[in-house]
């Protein structure tokens, strides 16, 4: 529990930031994540993925013969530092970035990264990440536009739900999957009978529980961070909150269930990414995971340990460390594990860097994700 | 109907928090002058210090017990004769400077050794309901409050029914009129800080089942606590307890009937209008200064 310093690669790392001699044998990939602030769950957890991803790769020969230096750099899940860590890694001329993960962050770096041609390989799930034309920014995981139509059709079909009520966070991820959602249920014919909005670190849901509970939806669907979801699940039970709770991947995440300490169960939904998928592969990545970090991965780990591999498989396959051909090569790209094993699933990239690939319908039962069905891929 | 009993419940759970924050606010004011803008802070570690007992081992109610001890020794003890009084002799201003420091240091502290992702803490009580005129209220909930007003009373009968405790008030009063009456008066000064951690202790307590136990739930706590302060009456325990509850109150019900998006401007709205028409605070008494 008590963390000080503790992986060889950051250390490397560090050492790595201001060293233009090192760069020269090794393959610099900075990382900018939400270590500290709201987004800590989700930066350490895309952390610790990519660095276990980054230790297997370099322990056989690192991408084309070179091993990957990879700072980390704390934006404290504030967009404009994040910004101010990826000019400072831009210096350097790094390779690709991985990270951030919160959307308004990634929104915010895009920007620079486009400017210098280096691809960003990113955790955001906002829809405007990939609808503004940037060539060089890609997502291990779904955007909003892929994966709301499939929670709507589980909301339409699964719960039967002819009115909802939604709970959404105001920042760039809330408002993108609420604007999204509130399209789909539109398109389906459920009433959106409650529309709540709440604050990024929000501490007390007493209120927006007891509007919900007053909007009496047939379901409730939530979409918040990771902490305020367990806080919110804890609320909502407290007051006896009897109507299905439906998420999207991060209301059903193994963090969520273990804050929530018994809150989360009958939680059901959609998910895009889990260690619970019947995949051998992903089982196998959640147990070294759990090994070496002592703790049980989210969704925004296997985003993490993935994106190094589609750094790897790409790079590997245009033979060169140049990113403009990367983007040229990536979009359209499909892997498969046959292919790449690291990527746990086969994935295909598009043209705007969406990620089209299986995902699944989930419920939480007794402290555990369990899986109930797999979705086969948007493009299948 | 049903909705406003339990938002009013709600409301008044997590104001009875705020208050006691509040509380301790005041007393320290009162009896040395310190503005400690580490207070959230104060609040946010004894839910760690709870969490680490258990992680070794202890159950719930014992690692309480050890939060509690480890918050008197080092939010109280170790802060007065670390921190206050070297600092004191040099003013208010600098000894704010040392409190402001102090919080981030111990902020900054609980990231790095423990971490810096939000951590479950136990409840008080199981979740169950009890219906009140067609309200569900949770009993957690009332948990909390119930602990809270019984704190609020146990103190203010220390303060009021005991010998030690007028001479606690005798101090804040006038200090150097009790040490002519004989009043030891470090020691009172002592106590005060004592109580103050105890009053932080049990607010985290209270508090981290809700929040969870996080690195940054101070500054939302201490602010709170601040502004419960200024509301109420600074240089009142009493004010300090009003405000407390009129900022858990008022918070929920604006989020619910007014607006979601505005809820954290209500009290800055209430702060203001309280600083200028009635600057003593609702309950606080103006003090008058020879300069």
């Amino acid at each position: 529990m008590f963390r000080t310093g503790l992986f060889a690669s950051v250390i490397f790392a560090s050492v790595g930031l201001a060293g233009p001699v090192l760069a020269q044998s090794t393959v610099y990939i900075p990382a900018i994540l939400e270590l500290s602030g709201a987004g800590a769950v989700s930066g350490t957890n895309f952390r610790d993925g990519m660095l276990l991803a980054i230790d297997e790769i370099n322990a056989k020969g690192g991408i084309l013969g070179k091993k990957i230096e990879t700072p980390l750099l704390d934006t404290q899940s504030d967009a404009g530092i994040s910004r101010a860590q990826v000019q400072k890694v831009l210096d350097n001329k790094p390779y690709a970035i991985l990270g951030p993960v919160f959307s308004g962050s990634v929104l915010v770096d895009m920007l620079l990264t486009q400017q210098a041609e280096i691809p960003e390989i990113v955790g955001g799930e906002a829809a405007a990440i990939t609808q503004k034309g940037n060539p060089y920014v890609f997502r291990t995981s779904f955007g909003q536009q892929f994966s709301m139509p499939k929670i709507a059709n589980y909301m339409r079909d699964g719960v039967k739900a002819k009115t909802v009520g939604v709970l959404w966070v105001n920042n760039d991820f809330g408002k993108g999957g609420r604007d999204n959602f509130i399209k789909e249920m539109n398109s389906r014919d459920i009433k959106v009978v409650a529309d709540i909005s709440t604050e990024s670190g929000q501490a007390d849901f007493s209120a927006d529980v007891v509007k919900l509970k007053g909007a009496n939806a047939d379901a409730i669907f939530v979409y918040l961070n990771e902490e305020e979801s367990a806080r919110f699940l804890r609320e909502a039970r407290k007051q006896g909150i009897n109507k299905p709770l439906i998420g999207e991947t991060t209301l059903l995440g193994q963090k969520v269930i273990d804050l929530a300490a018994g809150a989360a169960n009958g939680v059901r939904g959609h998910v895009g990414l889990t260690i619970d998928a019947p995949i051998p592969a992903v089982q196998e990545f959640a147990a070294n995971f759990k090994k070496r970090f002592n703790y049980a991965c989210d969704h925004n780990g296997i985003k993490g340990y993935t994106a190094v591999y589609f750094i790897k498989h790409v790079t590997e396959k245009i033979g060169k460390l140049d990113g403009k051909a990367f983007a040229e090569a990536a979009h359209g790209i499909t892997i498969t594990p046959k292919d790449e094993p690291g990527i746990l699933m086969e994935a295909t990239w598009d043209k705007n860097g969406d990620i089209d690939r299986i995902s699944f319908l989930g419920e939480v039962v007794d402290g555990k994700q369990k899986i109930v069905e797999t979705l086969p891929k948007l493009g299948k | 109907m049903a909705s406003f009993i339990q938002l009013l419940v709600s409301g008044l759970a997590t104001g009875a928090i705020y208050a006691l924050i509040a509380v301790g606010f005041t007393l320290l004011w009162q009896t040395s002058q310190t503005i400690n803008f580490a207070q959230g802070e104060f609040v946010m570690l004894p839910a760690f210090f709870v969490l680490a007992a258990m992680n070794a081992g202890a159950p719930f109610w014992p690692a309480a017990l050890i939060g509690v001890a480890l918050s008197i020794v080092i939010l109280g003890i170790l802060f007065k004769f670390i921190i206050v009084d070297p600092m004191f002799k040099y003013g208010v201003l600098p000894l704010v400077i040392s409190t402001i420091a102090l919080s981030l240091f111990l902020k900054e502290g609980v990231k790095d050794f423990y971490s810096s992702q939000a951590q479950s803490f136990p409840a008080l009580v199981p979740a169950s309901d009890i219906h009140v005129f067609g309200a569900v209220v949770s009993t957690q909930s009332l948990a909390v409050l119930a602990v809270a007003i019984v704190t609020v009373i146990v103190l203010h009968l220390l303060l009021t029914k005991t010998r030690t405790g007028r001479q606690m008030q005798a101090t804040a009063q006038n200090p150097l009129l009790a040490r002519i009456l004989g009043i030891p008066v470090q020691r009172m000064v002592l106590y005060t800080f004592l109580l103050n951690a105890v009053l932080v202790a049990i607010a985290s307590i209270l508090v981290s089942p809700i929040y969870l136990a996080k690195f940054t739930n101070g500054e939302t706590l201490g602010m709170a606590a601040f502004i419960a302060a200024i509301i109420g009456g600074f240089n009142q325990v009493r004010g300090a307890v009003l405000g407390g509850v009129i900022l858990g109150v008022l918070d929920n019900l604006s989020a619910a009937y007014i607006s979601s998006q505005y809820r954290g401007a209500f009290p800055l709205i209430i702060l203001i209008a309280v600083i200028l028409f009635r600057p003593q605070g609702l309950l606080g008494r103006i003090e008058e200064r020879t300069v």
